[in-house]
């Protein structure tokens, strides 16, 4: 199960998810819950916390937000921070092992190009 | 194609800039609701199609009525129900567009009925997405034709019954006995698997319309938990156990394999055949005598009003005729009352060097008034610098504007001299084709004929432009 275990990743929007936990059910493996705090509109968004995400995509299919849910296929989440010029901040970005050079911000979920220079 | 990232469509909005509120990020529909599943598989698939740049998506009036918010391709709302013969339109009128029908129960199976069957019946080359959650939703809840016996609804409080409100209508299964549509499947998305296939429906509807040019009908069980009052999940539920069980899930009918697109290349009549298609004769002016007026670039914006009956309507239609026979390009469009005479009317008119967007004018660059509401209600909107052509035999008041050119024509009382009060709008003509001086008066005079229906009247319409001519050269002598 090692193999298979940060090789997808989910990212939910938590001010654009509205709680409706069509994720939570579609989840074949469960890994979705709703948070026990809630967002700026009074949800309680879909959190994934832990870890053996396969990215099917269930979740993103049915959840009925545009842009509530991304799921990350064969991307790693880093643990260290990378510098976002979207966010213009620090944040865990995903990387993926066949295209280095091309990162994901976990913050904003955009796409960081490192320019070749750097 | 597999894709590293699912996320959301290039084909939606980044932000949702049309929605009002601060929320720019979220879509109108409440938590669990299927519009919003249905949305996404829709944008992917024209995405994945490479079409959002010829998309034209027309949007219901229902929960989805604001899918403009969304969607960035080209994007119209319809009347209640009529989004097919919106859609015939748009396809009709270009062929290359991927013109996508989306609508709701209320909307499709009720008031807009007559609309889908006949527009499934001519075999329109659209893809129609048809959501079914059994009731109305924007409204409220109340009982859709769709709405299962049984069912509560705030219109059916105690539960839809055969012997009061009839049997619940299925609408797959209706356009499926006609002999255009292509391609008739109703799908759910009640959950994970189910939404999954939907999503291969949804696209082999679109790629229907995108290779054969062929009709297709996507009935999609969807659920409204505010409406079913259920939660999200329940309400999910209930689509797969009970809505399911009622409407059949399947394809209904799928000729896609033979189909072959009627040659409509045939159909389109060529600009230039028109006249003879008509039986009618072409007018041709020699292009000398128009010469020094077809290189001006100018854009003429008329309101002409006045009393029904004083041939405003016909004043605008002399001044767009005209103008056709400059090789302008013109718009004429009418607003009047019930009544044939003594009722207020009033028409637009443009007469351009250039395209005209829109026929409709709001800041008119002359205004023709001739009677007295007609300066209290457009005297305001005519733009700077621009003409006012009053009726001074009829209107006892003067407009108050001094931004503008103000030219007042006792052109009742000259028509009344000429013999008959009902020429007083050709006064005006040659008025306005004096003063304005972008129309050859020559011209105007020689092709009043072909205008003017009744041949004995042709004269005197002559001669009451011709006063109208003289008497703007008499003012500015």
């Amino acid at each position: 199960m090692n193999n298979t275990k940060n090789k997808a990743h989910v990212s939910i929007r938590w001010e654009e998810c509205k709680g409706c936990g069509l994720c939570t059910l579609a989840c074949p493996l469960d890994l979705l819950s709703l948070s026990k705090s809630f967002n700026s509109h009074g949800y309680h968004p879909s959190v994934y916390e832990g870890e053996g995400c396969t990215g099917c995509g269930s979740c993103f299919f049915s959840c009925p937000e545009p842009g509530a849910i991304t799921v990350f296929k064969k991307w790693h989440l880093m643990t260290e921070t990378g510098y976002c010029p979207n966010c213009d901040n620090d944040y865990k970005v995903y990387k993926r092992e066949t295209h280095p050079d091309e990162l994901f911000c976990s913050n904003c979920l955009e796409s960081i190009k490192l320019s070749k220079v750097e | 194609m597999a894709k590293d990232i699912l996320r959301k469509s290039e084909v939606f909005y980044d932000n949702f800039d049309r929605k009002p509120g601060l929320d720019k990020m979220t879509t109108t529909y409440c938590p669990g609701c299927g519009h919003g599943i249905l949305h996404k598989l829709v944008a992917e698939a024209l995405e994945d199609f490479g079409v959002q740049d010829r998309t034209m998506f027309v949007s219901p009036v229902g929960c989805s009525v604001f899918a403009y918010y969304y969607f960035d391709v080209g994007n119209i709302q319809a009347a209640h129900g009529r989004a097919p013969a919106v859609a015939t339109a748009l396809k009709r009128a270009n062929p290359e567009s991927i013109v996508i029908d989306y609508q709701g129960d209320g909307d499709l199976a009720a008031i807009g009925g007559a609309e889908i069957l006949n527009a499934a019946n001519r075999g329109e080359g659209i893809t129609v997405f048809f959501v079914n959650n059994a009731t109305y939703g924007m409204t409220g809840g109340q009982m859709a034709p769709t709405t299962l016996i049984g069912q509560q609804t705030m219109t059916t409080p105690k539960g839809r019954t055969v012997a009061n409100e009839g049997y619940p209508i299925k609408m797959s299964e209706i356009i499926s006995t006609l002999k255009a549509p292509v391609y008739v499947e109703r799908v759910m998305l009640g959950d994970v698997k189910s939404i999954r296939k939907a999503r291969k429906s949804v696209r082999k509807a679109i790629q229907i319309q995108i290779e054969q040019n062929g009709f297709s009908f996507i009935e999609v069980l969807a659920s409204c938990p505010s409406n079913l009052k259920k939660t999200p999940i329940d309400s999910q539920n209930w689509v797969r156990e009970v809505l399911q069980e009622n409407y059949p899930l399947g394809v209904y009918k799928d000729i896609s394999a033979k189909f072959v697109s009627p040659d409509k290349s045939k159909t389109p009549v060529n600009y230039k055949d028109l006249p003879k298609v008509l039986n009618i004769e072409e007018t041709n002016i020699d292009k000398n005598r128009i010469a020094e007026f077809t290189n001006k670039q100018f854009h003429e914006q008329f309101k002409i009003a006045g009393f029904g009956g004083q041939g405003v309507l016909s004043l605008g239609i002399v001044l767009s005729e005209m103008g056709m026979r400059h090789d302008f390009q013109v718009s004429w469009i009418p607003s009047y009352g019930p009544e044939m005479r003594g009722g207020t009317a009033n028409c637009s008119v443009q007469l351009s060097s250039k395209n005209i967007g829109s026929p409709v004018v709001d800041r008119p660059t002359v205004l023709v008034a001739m009677n007295r509401p007609s300066i209290d209600k457009f005297e305001d909107s005519v733009a700077e610098n621009g003409y006012i052509f009053y009726d001074s035999s009829l209107i006892d008041i003067e407009p108050q504007r001094k931004d503008i050119n103000i030219i007042a024509i006792p052109a009742t009382k000259i028509a009344d001299d000429l013999g008959t009060t009902k020429v007083a709008n050709m006064v005006i003509v040659g008025a306005i084709i004096e003063k304005l001086g972008i129309m050859s008066k020559d011209v105007v005079l020689d092709s009043i004929g072909e205008v003017i229906k009744k041949q004995k009247l042709i004269n005197i319409n002559k001669r009451a432009i011709l006063k109208g001519v003289e008497f703007i050269q008499n003012l500015t002598k």
